[in-house]
């Protein structure tokens, strides 16, 4: 490990009462932030300091702290998820920036992801185009047939799986300049038309969940691939291609 | 109170079978009539609320975060036990049944055990059959690796994202639900209090999370799936949001809560970086299956290290001490969890650590004998017989990013070191906690009413859980026993009709959450409630950790006293009741830590053994083994709650009986 060492930074928070107030951004100074701390972990001392001064501490959404649960979000110095790529805010840490530098925090801006508070947005869009279709629908009993009775071709299911990786965090939205969530309804429609569990319900499924992410308001996908950069998960613009190809061949049934 | 944990007569291989046949019905017209609440939506609560929902039952589901498809169980990553026997390895139900029991240190249940190995093979089926993207083998079919305690492959994974893999697929089950109009879901509440009626699980109070608002939900059931309390710790494994709330109003609502002093610690977590660490993160265990962990042999050698004098990669083979194939030849790097971080506690504690902070607590957990056997294993399967050294070295190392890339990318991003090229540094963490509510094997507590799921009870595991066990616990419970043993609970309840909120009971219930908020806003004090979890949880690492003795017990009990004292007294919470505020969810979470905390101190003083994860150093034999007692602790503590005072609890015995299993001491070499 590099010798953690300490540095003192700049900070510019957007801060945001609720979802009717006006937000602002606001500057604070943070010294002392050690290098191996994580980015969250840097917030955590603001907020310890905001709070030993009796202010309010800044919210933001935050879970399992290892990259895999997609509750965090920000927008750090313009990027989503913030400099290093190929990961969760989460996993970012300290060492990735030098000591008296300026960070700008702001949360993710989309008109589908409305804020809730500060940092914190509301990302129950996902959920509803997931509730409209992501699913194979089987009964829950275990009475299904004996799992090597599907036989999956290896590469296929590999291919699935990394389309099934998706951790729903939002930083394709949120970087896409059209606010598009075609990489994560792509992720997941790729996910079962590449297995043959999925394939009953494919016309049905592409149909539904395109049908309540455009109800939900995201943008129209223009193949920028900024939502791929940014993805955490590495998930591949391919996905978007093939739920276009699902997509067209259910619409023409 | 008497404990009775319903298990069923006859044979142990049929008590399930026989037990289900002769369960109480609900008819598919009357489950429309009854409400199901269910806290929680990692594997079990998820599981359970799809399958109710299924079958026709009004669910209600909660969770804290903003979806459920943020439930910890995301974050397991090895994989999930089937006795499918695929592997042609001499695998079945019994061995899964005798590995867990086994690797339980004989403290847990035999029929709720033998029952789980039962269903495990109908898991994958239904896995499979929601899409969930298990790993393959070239010809298609499901592929299987090993895990700690056991010689079988009897675990399947999907890369090392399994936890991830199975949760959305009980996600997208339980995600069909909610489209259907089957389950009602609330995501940003949290259930802060209980509400019982006539003795019954009437319903409960929940906070949105978002307004402040203060809900009453009532139910003809209810079912806690809110996870483990590793949190009490501080540093843990857990997610930040990992809380015991759900689990401790029940409790103090006349729950009993079981064996709170096991506690899993696992033995190959990325060590502790500094003071503002706010929390830790596993290496998958199945990373053990290609990895050896040693630590110099030499004391000069670990000290040079520490002082960045030396390179691991500089050590000979000849100096490295892998302590783990040294004393336990027979399963070496693959003990189970409670074994292979004792293990490493000792060599660290004997000055043999190897990270340079001021603990010394790390080992190596080192790749480079893998990457040669691999690497010489892909180039003869490619035809290359005469590789070079550069040839095998970059094959190995391919083999390995196919089979953990993902995992040693994580390990890299967070410690800005390449695992390919110089061995992991790992040290044990606070990772599962086998105790929880106490259940029947109809997973009732000792609330009529009241059911508790996944690692929220105590049931499956005794005093160490195994790898790849969690995830098969919970979606057992979820999908396999609670839509039984519910039903039969709930047979009863199809005249009752709908329940009011409007009873005395919600109201008193609802006013109790109402004044513990006030108090806490109106608190005035000085100090932040992370300073109080810290304190907590260093009491807790320290006294009631990898190894516990009476003394430092005794004192833990008296120290967390204080400090719930001094937290009432002194902690501020800012912000106000009627909006999205973390600090005082965290307040809450803590109150019920702490008092959790002093609960397993007493736990652990109370069992003088050594046994799993609990370890009392006065209970070992010559060579730093376990010690257990079967005579006087073969039973399952199950603390009743008495008032305020924690330590007036009182403690009663579920004997354990063996039919099935000669008890035998626990060896792995």
């Amino acid at each position: 490990m590099s010798a953690a060492k300490n540095i003192n930074i700049n900070l510019k928070i957007w801060r945001q009462k609720n979802a009717n107030s006006k937000g602002s951004m606001e500057t604070y100074k943070l010294d002392n932030v050690s290098t191996a701390s994580s980015f969250l972990e840097m917030l955590d001392q603001l907020n310890e300091q905001l709070i030993n001064e009796k202010k309010e501490p800044v919210a933001f959404d935050h879970d399992c702290r290892e990259g895999i649960c997609g509750m965090c979000s920000l927008y750090i110095n313009g990027r989503a998820h913030g400099p290093d790529t190929g990961i969760t805010t989460c996993q970012l840490h300290m060492r990735m920036f030098k000591d008296g530098d300026t960070i700008y925090i702001e949360p993710w801006r989309s008109k589908a992801f409305p804020v809730i508070k500060d940092l914190v947005v509301d990302r129950s869009a996902f959920d509803r185009i997931q509730q409209a279709g992501g699913f194979v629908s089987v009964n829950t009993s275990g009475n299904t047939i004996d799992a090597n009775s599907i036989p999956v071709p290896k590469v296929d299911a590999d291919k699935a799986f990394e389309a099934a990786a998706c951790i729903g965090c939002g930083a394709c939205v949120a970087t896409c300049k059209n606010g598009s969530a075609m990489l994560f309804v792509g992720a997941k429609v790729s996910q079962y038309a590449l297995l043959p569990q999925g394939k009953v319900e494919a016309t049905q499924r592409v149909l539904n969940m395109v049908r309540q992410m455009d109800e939900e308001g995201f943008g129209n996908c223009t193949n920028t691939g900024a939502c791929e950069i940014e993805c955490p998960k590495g998930i591949s613009l391919e996905n978007i291609a093939r739920m276009n190809r699902e997509y067209l061949k259910a619409s023409l049934k | 109170m008497k404990l009775d944990s319903k298990i069923p007569a006859g044979p142990l291989k049929d008590k399930w079978t026989n037990h289900k046949n002769h369960l109480k019905l609900v008819a598919p017209n009357n489950r429309p009539k009854i409400d199901i609440i269910v806290v929680g939506t990692g594997l079990a609560g998820a599981s359970a609320a799809a399958s109710l929902g299924e079958m026709g039952y009004n669910v209600k589901a909660f969770c804290f975060q903003d979806s459920p498809r943020r439930a910890h169980s995301i974050a397991a990553q090895g994989g999930i036990n089937a006795a499918k026997n695929y592997q042609n390895d001499g695998d079945s139900v019994y061995r899964l049944f005798y590995d867990t029991i086994k690797g339980g240190d004989y403290r847990a249940r035999e029929a709720n055990v033998h029952r789980l190995a039962e269903v495990s093979g109908n898991i994958i089926d239904q896995c499979v059959a929601q899409g969930v993207p298990f790993a393959r083998e070239y010809g298609g079919m499901l592929d299987n690796r090993s895990f700690g305690g056991t010689q079988v492959q009897r675990t399947f994974y999907a890369a090392g994202q399994t936890g991830q893999q199975l949760l959305l697929g009980a996600y997208s089950a339980l995600s069909r639900q909610i489209g259907l109009g089957r389950v009602q879901m609330y995501n940003r509440h949290e259930m802060l209090e209980l509400v019982k009626v006539d003795g019954k699980a009437r319903g409960i109070i929940a906070r949105n999370l978002i307004t402040g608002e203060i809900e009453r939900h009532s139910a003809h059931a209810v079912v806690i799936a809110s996870g483990g309390y590793g949190n009490v710790y501080f540093l843990s494994t857990n997610a930040m949001g990992s809380n015991v709330t759900a689990g401790w109003k029940i409790h103090k609502q006349g729950a009993l809560f079981a064996n709170p002093c096991y506690v899993q610690i696992h033995p190959t977590c990325i060590p502790v970086h500094g003071t503002n660490q706010s929390k830790l993160t596993l290496m998958s265990e199945s990373l053990r299956n290609s990895g050896r962990i040693w630590v110099p042999k030499k004391k000069e050698d670990a000290e040079a290290i520490r002082a960045g004098k030396l390179k691991p990669t500089q050590i000979a083979e000849e100096d490295r001490d892998y302590y783990l194939e040294r004393r336990y030849p027979a399963f070496g790097n693959l003990v189970p969890r409670d074994v292979a971080s004792r293990a490493a506690k000792e060599r660290c504690d004997a000055g043999y650590g190897i990270e340079a902070n001021d603990t010394n607590e790390g080992v190596y957990l080192d790749f480079s004998t893998e990457i040669q056997t691999k690497g010489r294993q892909t180039a003869y399967a490619k035809g290359n017989h005469n590789p070079t050294a550069e040839e095998i070295t970059a094959l190995g190392k391919q083999w390995l990013e196919e089979k953990y890339g993902n995992l040693f990318t994580m390990y890299q991003k967070i410690t800005d070191e390449n695992p390919y090229e110089t061995p992991m540094k790992i040290y044990p963490a606070v990772h599962y906690t086998m105790g929880g509510v106490w259940v029947d094997y109809n997973l009732q507590s000792t609330i009529p009413g009241c059911f508790v799921a996944g690692e929220a009870n105590f049931s499956d595991h005794g005093a160490n859980r195994l790898g790849a066990s969690a995830l098969m616990q919970g979606l057992a419970d979820g999908y396999f026993v609670l839509p039984y043993t519910i039903s039969n609970y709930l047979a009863d309840e199809i005249r009752t009709g709908k329940i009011s909120t409007e009873s005395p009971e919600f109201v008193e219930a609802e006013s109790r959450v109402k004044d513990s908020i006030s108090k806490f806003l109106n608190n005035n004090g000085t100090k932040s409630v992370d300073y109080f979890h810290k304190k907590l949880g260093n009491i807790m690492w320290n006294k009631v950790g990898m190894g516990r003795n009476e003394k430092g017990l005794t004192e833990a009990v008296a120290e967390i006293a204080q400090l719930k004292e001094d937290f009432y007294k002194d902690v501020y919470v800012p912000g106000s009741a009627d909006e999205l505020n973390p600090e005082l969810e965290k307040a809450l979470r803590v109150a019920d830590f702490i008092e959790l905390g002093q609960l397993m101190a007493m736990d652990a003083l109370q069992r003088k053994e050594s046994c799993g994860g609990h370890f009392r150093e006065e209970y070992q034999d010559a060579e730093g083994e376990t010690l257990r007692d079967d005579e006087n602790f073969k039973f399952v503590g199950a603390w009743e709650y008495k008032g305020d005072d924690i330590s007036k609890e009182e403690l009663h015995k579920e004997e354990l009986k063996y039919e099935e299993i000669k008890i035998a001491a626990r060896n792995y070499k």
